[in-house]
């Protein structure tokens, strides 16, 4: 089958990989049809995840048509058209009979910390991704999710990851009637956080990006107020202005491991590995938010240690809260908001890549080219 | 000027419901916590329909797997995805078996045996009809194509300082092996 391959640091190509096989009797194989590249699979792109392993397939983000089931399979069979949570879990276990799916202590012999993940560093279990004709799918009784008639393919792919995720993180927020709500990053998780936070009643919601294109997104897509926070000289004190010197109630940060902002920040993580994330936007969001106020972390950081400004976290008495999203729990309640016309995710999709032009398209999603916000691969024979 | 936080007050711009209500589809869908999906965020117990609550049926290990010694066991069901093997798969099985998460040393030598995978495997690629083709995987062709020059000027992106930073990263390990096989073959001679 035709499928992506890691190379090394900012290296991929296409290539014939053997396709997958059954390895437990309740795994499926999917036959992807669409598949989307992530902000988290740049941190891989770059190298700065660790255990990133030359020949992986990467993408969690992807649906397609059950090809083949193992024999305890029971929900799925081939030919259903289907949508794969990005957490591989297993439904049963500790973390997952507690909800915690993205946590699930079944599938990752290769770490604790974190559930298993398709498609991503062997730090999330060592499953390849959907950027590839065929993908294993273990717990086919348990993650993977028909796709409504009514739903639209692109709309179902943004519900793999981005949407869940962007939502899952207005929740971590906590918000209340009113509330003022900033999301450092205005990518795909930041725009659906933002929209996100209207839904759970939010006053005000400002975005925070230094880029104009997707800033404009913002103010369309997501209602949201828009500050380029490389237009001004301090965004902290700018914030602060924008939100009666209080600080915001609540804080999304939507950005991550290789965050903008300060270059010494960027130069040791992003570039030097010697961070597990560049932690600008985490730092700004426990400045920006008020005392006694919640941040929400969306943003994917690596493992290793990062320079958090932890002592004002503690002196104001703030309320972190951050997980990656068990995205099968959001289904239900996102499925009825799309039905009902509140949330159209695909909109903020802007390039349709074929699978074997991939190298192009991480390039040009690293390096934001083209107004890039969301790049969508499309395999050969879907 | 606003004087909220020095006494008690509102806060200012916030619009009313109504207006809110009219401007944003689906404004305040899911203020009631009870309708947002992962609040509480654990939940008690439940265990999703389809699945027993038994132990999962295990996955065979056809070959030694590696895991974190935080875990009492091996994971009943794990990706087999590239095994480890030669030197990177050494130093990834020594990190692995020797240290935990809790310790740089286990993330440094999975970061070590990265770049160390990625050079050899890059070197035995020339001995193939396929060899690694930097031009190519690195995507570098779509900034003719996207309007990579225009993308980047005029736009106060801040971090335009630091994509050229990028291709140093993947030439310069290049460029000082060679600068060092060199050294060696000079000395040798």
């Amino acid at each position: 089958m035709r499928a992506m391959v890691y190379r090394g640091p900012y290296r991929v190509r296409v290539e014939e990989k053997a396709p997958p096989r059954i390895e437990h009797p309740n795994d499926a194989i999917v036959r992807v049809t669409l598949a989307a590249i992530c902000g988290s699979d740049l941190h891989l792109y770059h190298g700065m995840m660790p255990d990133t392993r030359v020949g992986t397939t990467f993408g969690h983000e992807f649906i397609g048509v059950v090809d083949e089931v193992g024999p305890s399979v029971q929900t799925l069979q081939p030919g259903d058209r289907v949508m794969v949570p990005f957490n591989v879990f297993c439904g049963t276990c500790w973390f997952c009979a507690r909800g915690l799916y993205s946590n699930c202590h079944n599938v990752n012999p290769n770490a604790t910390a974190v559930g298993a993940i398709y498609g991503y560093s062997h730090t999330t279990g060592g499953y390849d991704g959907g950027q590839a004709e065929y993908v294993r799918v273990p717990f086919a009784d348990v993650g993977p999710t028909k796709i409504p008639d009514w739903m639209d393919s692109e709309d179902a792919l943004m519900c793999t990851d981005a949407l869940p995720t962007g939502y899952f993180g207005a929740q971590l927020g906590d918000i209340t009637e009113g509330d003022v709500v900033v999301v450092f990053g205005a990518g795909p998780v930041g725009l659906y956080a933002a929209k996100s936070a209207w839904l759970m009643g939010a006053g005000r919601v400002i975005v925070v990006d230094h880029l104009d294109y997707r800033l404009d997104l913002a103010a369309t897509f997501a209602h949201a107020e828009t500050l380029n926070f490389g237009q001004v000289g301090d965004v902290v004190v700018e914030l602060k202005k924008l939100t009666d010197h209080l600080g915001a109630d609540v804080v999304i940060d939507a950005v991550g491991a290789e965050a903008d902002g300060n270059l010494l920040q960027h130069l040791t993580s992003a570039k030097l590995k010697l961070q597990g994330g560049s932690p600008i936007a985490l730092n700004w969001a426990i400045d920006a938010v008020r005392k006694g106020g919640t941040v929400s972390v969306m943003g994917a950081y690596g493992p290793m240690f990062s320079a958090v400004k932890f002592g004002d976290a503690f002196n104001k008495g703030l309320t972190i809260r951050a997980n990656q999203c068990p995205v099968k729990r959001q289904w239900p309640r996102l499925f009825e908001h799309i039905r009902n016309g509140y949330l159209k995710p695909s909109e903020i999709i802007t390039h349709r890549i074929p699978l074997d032009h991939i190298a192009e398209g991480y390039h040009i999603f690293s390096a934001k080219l083209d107004g890039c916000v969301k790049p969508v691969v499309v395999p050969p024979a879907a | 000027m606003s004087t909220v936080p020095y006494v008690n007050g509102s806060r200012s711009g916030i619009p009313s419901a109504d207006e809110l209500r009219s401007r944003i589809p689906g404004w305040g869908a899911d203020l009631d916590p009870a309708d947002r999906p992962s609040v509480p965020r654990e939940i008690d117990g439940t265990i999703p329909e389809g699945t027993s609550g038994d132990l999962p049926e295990e996955q065979t290990e056809h070959e030694p797997r590696e895991r974190s010694i935080e875990h009492a066991r091996l994971t009943p069901v794990f990706g087999t995805s590239c095994p480890p093997r030669g030197v990177s798969g050494a130093i990834r099985k020594l990190a692995y078996a020797r240290y935990s998460e809790a310790r740089a040393a286990h993330w440094l030598l999975l970061l070590a045996a990265d770049r160390v995978e990625s050079k050899a495997h890059a070197l035995r690629s020339l001995a193939t009809r396929r060899p690694d083709n930097p031009v190519t995987e690195t995507g570098v062709l779509s900034e003719a194509r996207h309007h990579g020059l225009s993308s980047r000027v005029g736009h106060n992106r801040v971090d335009v300082v630091h994509h050229p930073l990028d291709p140093v990263i993947v030439g310069a390990p290049w460029v000082l092996g060679a600068w060092a096989t060199l050294r060696v073959l000079r000395r040798l001679r």
